[in-house]
């Protein structure tokens, strides 16, 4: 009896000894810096999952291949730990809970959606572990208080408001009729809100506001609404599935509006999928390559753009680029906080302002990139080749806008 | 409450045309599974997700150059021998037993095939162009998207098909003969494991031209399979099973209800409206059945 639990005792100390040592271990090994990521490898959200690790990546070997990380006269690298987290809320926060409990990771990566972001946040919140995130654009993210969360991109309510205001500047100032259909989710729901706001502020009329259900994959009913009421801008948002029903059953049923706005045109591949039936879309996205933003690492977009096609053989979406800005903050945080204090870093990311190759990084109290426009392109065919286009803010504009869309009859 | 379509009553004539042509096509998978449900008694929980698969096959054929619409006629034979495959590993072995065991195998098969799809052809939402125009009615004021009317051409046609192989061939009375009596059937020297899995094969079938379908009309996604399966599966609680008119109608009828719904209630309440018609019919169904219950004295 002695013996066992003598055994025990041994064992349970060696146990306790390795675990502890990992934890003291995980956060710095040797040179390295590790940060932890939950990404969607598998399940619904695996192809923007993967283009969220890809941007992470790329990112990571470019800042080690670049000098690294100085930190308190020593150069670190970045290094990052990777969990599945099968595109499930549940899973992200179970593995959240393992990467910290488990790994002892103190610097966390956010995953891909505003879903699996609102899972993973409360548990890096309550272990106070600072997480520099990249695709959680939802907006009730940035009113919870949050102290240790942080997103370089823009929150959803912001994502069309400017083709609103963009819509009022063609009607000569004047207030416009607005239809609008929003899939039943968080984050279209927060794209909503924000038009909302701006028919207020522009004074604009609200005609149509139809809240599609999640399964939906027919929007007939509400485009023969739009099509007997003839608004001045229509503003469809429901994932890629929403972005392209919509535009096969406009080019379908031949509804003419002067303008369309959506989201979602990137991930969905709208231009490529429905070639020149998606002409004239105005799509939101968070980045562009064709803006005019540079920094060290990465250049510009065009460079970045050509990097990540040599890299993983396809031209990076938004998510990628926003992807691998999360890693330059980081970088930057390290760096100004000269130590590898969780509490030091989480200070100096509050206070970041900085400008990367993808718009510039600066928090406001909630967490959210305050200093970054939205951007809006236009998708434009030349032949039968269709790109998407960058028409606003004029400033950065390198295409015109096509104002009002041509009729179908006319196409 | 949105009084918009009593305004422009052409919103009524352009909402019943969608409910019955989307209708027809719903009714399509709901009457394989009907078929199967009222011969083997399974619930099949994967049929949205053989009708996406289905799908995808027109779609890879849509990407390797070949017209889409051309799946209604591969897709079919593909799926029916995937479905005859399905049977012989999994429904055979659940064939017999409780519904419950049926519903916990086929859930098993749905997620199986939603991850094998999202494997084999990734997670992006696809689509497949048949560029097949639109027909204009009532000076324009009604549009009608050819694929729709192709959809609903196509589906008429393998009803109708269906429904004389049944009658006419010896398996199609072999199928019934199984609905109607299994121990009968069998004692009467018909094979029903081979009746059994052609059922199952010509339900995956039915799903494969539905799905071919679905791919030319809508959007294609690994794991948008349930809303398929939950519609088929209303209409056949609507139409009771082997009621092959009763499907149809209540098909085109859940459709045009959908519609109005949609106009009238609002976008948000169109699912929503469908499920309390359907518990109301429910409702209905049993006051009449306890109306005619009869009690021993």
């Amino acid at each position: 009896m002695r013996v066992k639990n003598l055994i025990i005792t041994f064992v349970s100390a060696i146990a306790l000894f390795l675990s502890t040592s990992t934890i003291s271990l995980a956060k710095v090994v040797g040179d390295k810096i590790i940060l932890g990521a939950a990404v969607s490898l598998t399940g619904k959200y695996s192809t923007n999952g993967k283009h969220t690790q890809n941007g992470y990546n790329l990112a990571v070997d470019r800042i080690n291949s670049m000098g690294g990380v100085k930190v308190g006269g020593k150069t670190y690298k970045f290094d990052i730990i990777y969990y599945d987290d099968e595109s499930n809320s549940g899973r992200a926060a179970q593995l959240a809970e393992r990467l910290i409990k488990q790994d002892g990771v103190h610097y966390m990566l956010g995953p891909y959606s505003s879903g699996l972001t609102k899972a993973i946040a409360p548990i890096t919140e309550e272990n106070k572990i600072p997480m520099v995130e990249a695709n959680g654009a939802s907006r009730s993210l940035f009113t919870k208080g949050y102290k240790y969360l942080f997103a370089v991109l823009s929150p959803a309510n912001q994502y069309l408001e400017v083709a609103i205001d963009l819509a009022v500047e063609k009607n000569g100032g004047k207030p416009v009729n607005i239809a609008m259909a929003f899939e039943q989710d968080a984050f279209s729901q927060d794209v909503r809100l924000g038009i909302v706001d701006a028919a207020k502020r522009t004074g604009s009329k609200i005609i149509i506001d139809d809240k599609l259900p999640k399964e939906l994959n027919d929007m007939a009913a509400t485009l023969a609404k739009v099509k007997a009421t003839k608004p001045d801008v229509l503003v469809i948002s429901g994932h890629s599935k929403g972005a392209l029903t919509a535009i096969r059953q406009i080019s379908e049923m031949k509804v003419d509006v002067p303008m369309l706005a959506m989201t979602h045109c990137d991930a969905s591949k709208l231009a490529k999928q429905h070639g020149k039936k998606a002409e004239y879309a105005l799509c939101a996205a968070q980045w562009h390559k064709e803006l005019s933003y540079s920094d060290k690492y990465f250049g510009n977009g065009i460079k970045y753009d050509k990097d990540f096609n040599d890299a993983y053989g396809y031209a990076p979406p938004y998510q990628a680029a926003e992807s691998s800005a999360a890693l330059l903050v980081w970088k930057d945080a390290f760096e100004r906080a000269n130590s590898l204090d969780k509490e030091k870093v989480r200070d100096a990311l509050a206070t970041t302002d900085m400008e990367t190759f993808y718009g510039k990084v600066k928090f406001g109290s909630g967490g959210q990139n305050t200093a970054k426009p939205m951007v809006l392109f236009q998708v434009r065919c030349e032949g039968d080749t269709c790109a998407n286009r960058l028409v606003a803010p004029t400033k950065v504009a390198s295409h015109k806008l096509v104002h009002p869309i041509p009729k179908w009859s006319e196409r | 409450m949105d009084l918009l379509i009593f305004k422009i009553p052409i919103l009524m004539v352009q909402a019943s045309m969608d409910g019955i042509l989307l209708g027809i096509l719903f009714a399509l998978i709901a009457y394989g599974m009907a078929l199967q449900w009222g011969v083997m008694n399974i619930i099949n929980i994967a049929q949205g997700e053989l009708v996406i698969m289905g799908g995808y096959i027109a779609y890879f054929m849509y990407v390797v150059g070949i017209h889409p619409a051309f799946g209604v006629i591969v897709s079919p034979i593909i799926m029916y021998f995937i479905g005859v495959g399905l049977y012989k590993l999994v429904i055979n072995k659940v064939v017999d037993r409780d519904l419950f065991i049926s519903i916990l195998a086929t859930f098993g098969i749905s997620i199986l095939t939603q991850q094998l799809m999202n494997f084999i052809f990734g997670s992006d939402v696809v689509v497949a162009q048949s560029n097949f125009g639109t027909t204009m009615l009532f000076d324009n004021s009604v549009t009608l998207p050819n694929s729709k009317i192709f959809s609903a051409v196509v589906s008429v046609v393998f009803a109708i098909v269906l429904v004389m192989y049944m009658k006419k061939s010896k398996l199609g009375r072999a199928i019934r003969a199984t609905a109607q009596n299994a121990r009968a059937a069998k004692i009467l020297g018909v094979d029903t494991e081979k009746v059994y899995a052609a059922t199952f094969g010509i339900n995956a079938a039915l799903c494969g031209v539905a799905g071919s379908l679905i791919a030319i009309t809508f959007t294609l996604h690994p794991y948008v399979g349930l809303p398929y399966t939950v519609r088929s599966f209303m209409i056949v609680i609507v139409a009771g099973l082997g009621n092959l008119p009763g499907v149809a109608i209540s098909g085109m009828g859940l459709g045009v209800f959908e519609e109005f719904a949609d106009y009238i209630l609002g976008t948000e309440f169109r699912i929503g409206a469908v499920f309390l018609l359907l518990v109301l019919i429910l409702v209905y169904r049993r006051f009449k059945l306890s109306r005619k219950r009869e009690y021993l004295k």
